[in-house]
């Protein structure tokens, strides 16, 4: 075993969970921000720090931009009182709320975030490993445990039916997802991320080569992450809040950010399988210095920063599916569509050889 | 480091396999299904010493992340009162034991009957895909095929019998 690497391992993933918890605590600010934008309100606007909201220009700007609201946010729900009602499932109404948190933080370890940092052996990537799409679906279909415990623990109606739910529209929409990525991969020839983004440097970004399996990996993962238009987990006007209705304070919090944190993962897979990683045209040689490797870094969190818009976007302009046609779309729709795509590159394969 | 990680693994699988069939705690079949989701994380890590990456990954994807997840679905849907309550009754532990039994005997029978050819070589399947997928769909098409035909019928069988009314 080699120290150095173990020690730069463990410094990645510190650094990756950090990133990911400030991303965490400022989408949730994206996202009012941007629904307040597309409702023709303000947003929050009203934190603000002591000593910096006095500063001339920078304090009330910031104050305007609600920059300091996560913080008020995070001490709101760490001061709450954690309500634990009487007819629960102690065990598990405990367990699913860390088990639907975990699953999003593993995804990220297969994600090469960056090239290198000067040092051809300093990959930007916590676990560059063979099968790294296999390992992402892998820990992402462990992601539905969370929730249909969630509902089983609480013990009630409306959670035990979001959680029935989810675990339905997790399991469809796994399939069409897993099937949109195979074209991507007959064309790389490759399951390993590196060497996906290695092959779009060179080729150019696979959404050019692979449009519908683009729309179905983004529809799917819209589903997979519990958000609008596909909500119906935690749907209110019919379920009350879910599977989450029992959960109050930091148990609920902790489902909140492991739906963040899943639209992080989400979009950085998206971004490593179809918009290139941390590549731009004409931008495409791993970096030699430091600088380069950071501005790798930099275009890859900005690329990912533009779909969790996307995200946000959407949830804010689209109303809800219905349960029957949601279940429709996935299973009458995008799986054949998906089978049509990977019939489809196959056959051109085939003709090329 | 790999031998105490077998160990760790092993004794997992172990454990949570007992745990799912026999739970001194609670007869709560969701627990149960809880422990064989565990058994099988476990037993991927036993694939992932075996440098099997690909299996691993399909066992969590497949096991874990589906089938497990349908039975939970279909115990929660089910009422399990009864099921809490219930012991064991004497049948079950005999047909049990003697199943358990013969799979045990032929195990053992196999493992001091292989002749144990001190060079391990190195496994042509070492965790990457494209030989997996060349052997599979190259020496091993037919049975492959044949195991996707009787899933197919599986499936038929199952629509078949769910549904009222034939037209």
């Amino acid at each position: 075993m080699d120290w150095n690497f173990i020690l730069f391992t463990f410094i990645k993933i510190a650094c990756v969970i950090g990133a990911v918890l400030t991303m965490f605590a400022y989408s949730v600010l994206a996202e009012r921000k941007i629904s307040a934008f597309i409702q023709d309100r303000v947003g929050p606007n009203r934190v603000a720090l002591p000593l910096i909201g006095s500063v001339p220009v920078v304090g009330p700007f910031l104050t305007r931009l609600g920059f300091w609201q996560p913080i008020a946010d995070g001490l709101k729900t760490i001061l709450k009182e954690d309500f634990t009602p009487a007819y629960v499932r102690k065990a598990y109404f405990w367990l699913a709320p860390a088990i639907a948190l975990i699953p999003s933080f593993l995804t990220t370890a297969v994600i090469p975030f960056g090239s290198t940092l000067g040092n051809p052996n300093k990959k930007m990537v916590i676990a560059d490993l063979d099968v790294g799409i296999l390992y992402t679906f892998g820990i992402v279909s462990l992601g539905v445990y969370g929730i249909v415990l969630a509902g089983y623990a609480a013990n009630s109606k409306y959670p035990f039916l979001g959680g029935i739910r989810s675990s339905a529209q997790m399991i469809s929409y796994e399939i069409a997802m897993g099937m949109s990525v195979v074209p991507l991969f007959l064309v790389v020839g490759n399951l390993n991320l590196s060497k996906v983004i290695e092959y779009q440097a060179q080729n150019g970004w696979l959404i050019c080569y692979a449009p519908v399996s683009f729309f179905i990996f983004l529809v799917s993962s819209f589903a997979e992450t519990n958000r609008l238009p596909f909500d119906l987990p935690e749907c209110e006007t019919e379920l009350v809040a879910g599977y989450n209705t029992e959960y109050s304070s930091m148990k609920f919090a902790l489902f909140f950010m492991g739906e963040y944190a899943n639209m992080i993962a989400a979009s950085s897979m998206m971004v490593v399988l179809f918009f290139g990683g941390w590549t731009l045209p004409g931008l495409t040689t791993p970096a030699n210095t430091l600088a380069t490797g950071l501005l790798h870094i930099g275009i890859f969190v900005g690329k990912m920063l533009a779909l969790m818009v996307l995200f946000i976007w959407v949830r804010w302009m689209l109303p809800r599916f219905r349960y029957d046609q949601l279940m429709d779309l996935g299973w009458r729709r995008f799986i054949p569509l998906a089978l049509a795509n990977i019939l489809f590159y196959a056959g051109w394969f085939w003709m090329k050889t | 480091m790999q031998d105490l990680f077998f160990y760790l693994f092993a004794a997992l699988t172990l454990l949570c396999g007992f745990l799912v069939v026999a739970n001194p705690f609670s007869r709560n079949p969701v627990t149960s299904a809880m422990f064989l989701a565990l058994t099988i994380v476990s037993m991927a890590g036993l694939f992932v010493l075996l440098h099997a990456f690909f299996l691993a990954a399909v066992q969590i994807l497949v096991y874990a992340g589906a089938v497990i997840v349908l039975f939970l679905f279909v115990i929660m849907l089910l009422d399990l009162k009864e099921e809490q309550r219930r012991t064991a009754n004497k049948f079950g532990i005999v047909t049990g034991v003697i199943s358990v039994g013969a799979i045990t005997v032929i195990l053992i029978k196999t493992i001091f009957e292989s002749h144990a050819t001190a060079t391990v070589a190195t496994p042509a399947l070492e965790g990457a895909t494209q030989p997996l997928g060349r052997m599979l769909f190259n020496d091993y098409v037919l049975p492959f095929e044949i195991l996707s035909v009787l899933l197919l019928v599986a499936m038929v069988g199952v629509i078949l019998l769910s549904k009222k009314d034939l037209r």
